[in-house]
């Protein structure tokens, strides 16, 4: 038998988390394998995303691993020269109720602490940032200017394509079917076509998440529901922000919906309650569901004709937040899950904390950031704007 | 302004309908009422619809079947596939230039309940396979929805002009494909358990077994079906050449549709690429049109339709280049002239061989892909799911016909209904009709030349027996075993002798059995022979040259009689006193002047870098070459990098064509990864969803 090949790093997943994880680790000589089951970068969960990236959170880590994020997106043509389809539109959540109202202001003084650039904006005031919202009940919403929006499919590709530049090595179509733990640490990964020593394993396995930290004899609350998305046809633009209406209703809570570079509008809804499971096919219900809920909202969509729809996987946590660290089971065993449905926007600026932690020179705020996000925190109630 | 209408069609008469306005870029046209945009379009000489938001690429249509999406324009400010959405009066149409502008609207919509309807027996496509097994269902009673996304039913039957194949018991042979419609349709409206939803497509099959209709082009209703026959019919292949999105390349369907259906002289003169039977008989239409056909090359060293079609259109005198390809369609905003080359035994093409030819419409007819989305959906979510035709399995429409009636009974069966048993022999028919042709012999002649009889110029096995069931005095035969056995003229001990009644000249799909009659004058024979051209065209005293079956000129001869009655169904029979030393080799007449076919001096060289793989995207053979080169094996990746498979289209155009791309460059199939599918199968507004009655804001009736 071959003698196996080693690393310093195995990261389990070519996704939104695992690819930039992989640039940065790469970039500082780390000899690093990204392992995923899937034929090519991005094909699990990523390329369902919708491309939303806001640092407009509720919690100071996400924030801050967001606001790294939209640094690293905003920057990347110019530095890499892909076009990754970034465009700094703003995220716009919008009251039309006054509990709407009242959850959104709340949110807004956190989000301010936090360093956020945000503002809350009457009816009028929203009016000029997004025209063609339904002004009828608009009671006024948040909007962050800095916000914005990428492709997820030219995202995973450039990141894919940078990282294997700086030295990484990936291995697709190929699964993980055991961790070689020693002495209570990480020695390697085992697949279906074979072993490869490291020290460190990072599982960033998305939704298929806790299905690898079992291998490592661990629990992890990550498990996956479904949301399904649709893109339009492209038309010329007449949108700026990301709307997000976070409204519940009996069937579903909060849709969003961009106008995309291409001119495309793509949106996606949360239904309520939440579909379990794996299940990636399409539903008879999305699209009545959804379309209601955006026509009344910005009457100028009916004649938008939609293209394509899918269903993506959110790996959800019991609070919203992701689980990122190490384990405290096995040692060399890095916990990069959980990111409800956040992964995209997370991914980069995450990745580039997780190469410092791998690498031991995190700074002070980086550690409190992630403090937020230990997998061993108590889970207390849900974030607001998941 | 020039029409191009056709106002006389030896087969086709023009409807008498209502002349209605609309505006083109705010020019006055007239279109007919129920006409499409895009035949509308073409009548008055207009073929560059709009130009592509990438690159500003003119763009024409190129299936005209609603499949991909190279025709949209914008109606009353809202982008249609012009091929599909009809023209209403006063209607405004413009060129989609850039991206659109999204309509503002006044008020706000009033959404609704989406319609929920649970039918036993779902058809999505009303063609022959999906006509036959709804008059099947109907017969029983059972409760049926037919969808189709056209204006009217008949699907491709429609189109064809020609009498059909096939059996003359089991499937209408001999009978003209747009009669069969009509008796298909007017059979299946006498059962009252079979609903019919015209201008209704189907979107998307879900896995909750639902399937998503545009119902009558603006409601949005989910049917539930116990069970679903998928009878969609096919789509036509694109074909990557240099130049192969410029106005006039478009599919033979497409001109078949054009010109057959919507009466409308799309070309002036005619390339065709692809020797299979679509493109046989689109030269056929064409030139019963009156439009000429420069020439025809198909790949392969023979053409792979019936015989009897491609020995029609050598005789009628249309060049057929075989083991030839297209190289490129030539000219700036639309279709000048196409230049072809000969390939060598490893399929590339010869230096020095290339030729050029003037024509404005090159014709892709390189073969058909099922639209089997459905199918593979419903299977995929456990639907009891069947299908029928070339939905199922491409082939002629005369098998799409035996098909349907099969799995209308099976249907049934499915749905506890007693059919009684499904003969054994009807499964084998099926398969008959379905198949290839088969052997080709060398054409004998008989010694006699006393009395008159029939010549069969068949030689090829393919499923047709009409000539077989019209002869009164049983002389001609086909081995009972196989309606593929060529048929054979005899007569035996006791049997009368042939009497000339021509029936058999007139019905025989081919064209190809002609009578020589030496009663008169032995050695001037008459030979008589079908005409499906003007009758006019033709007079008594005209000369004419007279080929042999496979298209070589045999003698200039003189008519002597041109016979048009009612009985022969449109087929006029020429009568030509020909020398006795040819008279029975005679097989047709030469109808197209051979000027026409003359390669142009030079052959012209198009230097554009635009082969498209992707016509939505615009994505080229060079960017995914270039990726399959460095080693990528998934199309999900692929599209993610260039955007093919991305646009409105769903991927049906360019999908085919980028594996045929990772065959060239000898990569098995095995080794590629395939694009997932996913709904909608076309676009449709966000408001239909929302279950917006569109018929609220005037103007926008879809």
């Amino acid at each position: 038998m071959a003698a196996r090949r080693s690393f310093d790093v195995v990261i389990v997943g070519a996704g939104s988390v695992g690819t930039p994880t992989a640039i940065f680790l790469a970039e500082q000589g780390v000899r690093t394998l990204v392992i995923d089951k899937f034929p090519s970068a991005g094909q699990g969960s990523n390329k369902h995303a919708i491309g939303g990236l806001r640092a407009t959170h509720s919690d100071p880590a996400k924030i801050r691993i967001c606001l790294r994020s939209l640094e690293i997106f905003a920057d990347w043509k110019e530095s890499h020269g892909d076009n990754l389809e970034w465009s700094k539109g703003g995220y716009v959540f919008a009251a039309y109720r006054r509990n709407e109202e009242q959850i959104l202001k709340e949110l807004l003084v956190a989000q301010k602490r936090y360093g956020l650039n945000i503002d809350w904006l009457d009816k009028k005031e929203l009016l000029e940032v997004v025209p063609d919202l339904n002004p009828d009940g608009l009671i006024g919403g948040t909007f962050s200017p800095d916000d914005g929006h990428a492709s997820p499919l030219t995202a995973a590709h450039a990141f894919f394509v940078r990282a294997q530049r700086a030295g990484a090595e990936f291995r697709f179509n190929e699964s993980v079917n055991g961790l070689i733990v020693e002495g209570g640490h990480v020695r390697g990964i085992r697949t279906d076509k074979g072993d490869y020593g490291a020290e460190v394993v990072v599982n960033a396995a998305g939704a298929w998440a806790a299905d690898l930290a079992k291998y490592a004899g661990i629990d992890i609350p990550v498990r996956p529901d479904s949301h399904e998305g649709a893109v339009t046809e492209p038309v010329a633009h007449f949108l700026d922000p990301m709307v997000v209406d976070i409204h519940p209703t009996d069937t579903s809570s909060n849709y969003y919906f961009f106008q995309h570079a291409t001119g495309q509008v793509i949106f996606c809804i949360t239904p309520s309650p939440s579909i379990w499971g794996f299940d990636t096919r399409e539903t008879s219900s999305f699209l009545p569901q959804v379309a209601s809920r955006m026509v009344a909202i910005m009457p100028r969509l009916k004649n938008l004709r939609v293209r394509r729809t899918w269903r993506g996987l959110y790996p959800m946590t019991p609070d919203g937040a992701p689980l990122v660290g190490w384990a405290r089971e096995v040692e060399g065993f890095l916990l990069a899950a959980g990111m409800c449905g956040q992964g995209f926007m997370l991914g980069p600026g995450l990745g580039e904390m997780l190469a410092h932690l791998i690498k031991g020179d995190l700074s002070q705020k980086d550690r409190e950031a992630l403090d937020y996000l230990s997998p061993y925190r108590q889970f207390k109630g849900m974030e607001k704007l998941k | 302004m020039k029409s191009y209408r056709i106002d006389k069609h030896p087969i086709l008469s023009p409807p008498d309908v209502e002349i209605i306005d609309f505006f083109w870029q705010g020019r006055t046209l007239t279109a007919k009422k129920g006409e499409t945009i895009s035949s509308a379009l073409f009548a008055h000489g207009q073929r560059i619809f709009s130009y592509h938001h990438k690159d500003h690429a003119p763009q024409g249509i190129f299936c005209a079947n609603g499949q991909c999406a190279q025709c949209l324009v914008l109606a009353d400010g809202l982008p249609v596939k012009a091929c599909m959405e009809l023209v209403r009066p006063g209607m405004r149409v413009e060129p989609v230039d850039g991206l659109p502008e999204l309509p503002r609207v006044t008020a706000s919509p009033r959404p609704g309940p989406v319609e929920e309807i649970a039918v036993p027996v779902l058809i999505i496509g009303g063609g022959p396979a999906g006509l036959s097994a709804a008059i099947e269902l109907g017969k029983r009673g059972i409760e049926t929805l037919l969808v189709d996304d056209k204006h009217r039913l008949g699907g491709k039957l429609v189109l064809q002009t020609h009498r059909f194949f096939g059996s003359a018991d089991m499937v209408y042979a001999g009978t003209r494909g747009i009669d069969i419609a009509t008796k298909l349709e007017a059979e299946l409206r006498t059962f009252p358990s079979v609903r019919i939803w015209l201008q209704s497509a189907a979107l998307a099959v879900f896995s909750d077994r639902r399937v998503g209709i545009l119902a009558e082009g603006r409601r949005y209703a989910l049917v539930r079906p116990q069970a679903l026959l998928v009878t969609a019919g096919a789509r036509e292949k694109s074909l990557a050449f240099q130049g192969n999105t410029l106005p006039g390349v478009y599919g033979a369907g497409a001109f078949q549709t054009i010109v057959n259906r919507d009466l409308v002289r799309s070309s002036e003169k005619l390339f065709i690429v692809g020797g299979g039977n679509v493109g046989l008989i689109a030269g056929y239409h064409a030139l019963q049109a009156g439009i000429p056909v420069v020439g025809l090359v198909e790949a392969l060293p023979e053409c792979s339709g019936y015989k009897v079609h491609r020995d029609k259109l050598a005789r009628f005198g249309v060049p057929i280049y075989t083991s030839h390809t297209i190289l490129s369609a030539n000219g700036k905003d639309s279709v000048e002239s196409v230049t072809i080359a000969r390939l060598d035994e490893k399929w590339k093409p010869v230096p020095g061989t290339e030729r050029s030819f003037a024509c404005d419409t090159v014709l892709i007819a390189i073969g058909l892909d099922p639209v089997d989305e459905f199918l593979d959906k419903g299977r995929e979510f456990g639907m009891a799911t069947f299908a029928a035709g070339d939905a199922e399995e491409i082939a002629e429409a005369s098998a799409a016909i035996f098909s349907g009636k099969i799995k209308g009974l099976e249907v049934a069966r499915a749905l506890g209904v007693d059919v009684g048993e499904i003969k054994a022999e009807w499964y084998e028919t099926a398969e008959i009709l379905k198949s290839k042709p088969g052997r080709t012999d060398p054409e004998t002649y008989p010694a006699d030349e006393s009395g008159v009889f029939p010549l069969l110029h068949c030689v090829q096995e393919i499923p047709c027996d009409p000539c077989a069931t019209v002869c009164k005095q049983d002389l001609i035969h086909i081995h009972s075993s196989d309606i593929r056995c060529l048929p054979v003229f005899e007569v035996k001990e006791g049997q009368k002798s042939c009497t000339g009644c021509e029936k058999c000249v007139t019905i025989c799909p081919g064209l190809a059995i002609s009578l020589v009659d030496y009663r008169k004058d032995p050695e001037f024979p008459t030979v008589t022979l079908p005409y499906e051209f003007q009758k006019e065209s033709l007079e008594a005293g005209d000369r004419v040259t007279v080929l042999d079956t496979e298209g070589n000129a045999l003698a200039e001869v003189e008519v002597v009689g041109v016979r048009a009655v009612k009985a022969n169904d449109r087929t006029v029979l020429v009568k030509l006193k020909t020398p006795r030393a040819v008279a029975k080799k005679v097989a047709g007449l030469r109808v197209q002047d051979g000027q026409v076919t003359k390669p142009l001096a030079r052959y012209v060289e198009r230097v554009a870098d635009d082969t498209i793989i992707c016509r939505c995207e615009r994505v080229t053979t060079g960017e995914i070459r270039d990726l399959i080169r460095r080693g990528y094996r998934d199309i999900n990746e692929i599209k993610a990098v260039t955007r093919a498979c991305m646009g409105s289209c769903g991927a049906k155009t360019c999908t085919p064509l980028i594996h045929r791309l990772f065959r060239e460059e000898g990569i098995a199939e095995k080794d590629i990864v395939d694009q997932l599918k996913r709904p909608l199968f076309m676009e449709v507004p966000l408001g239909a969803f929302a279950g917006c009655d569109e018929t609220e804001e005037a103007g926008h009736g879809r």
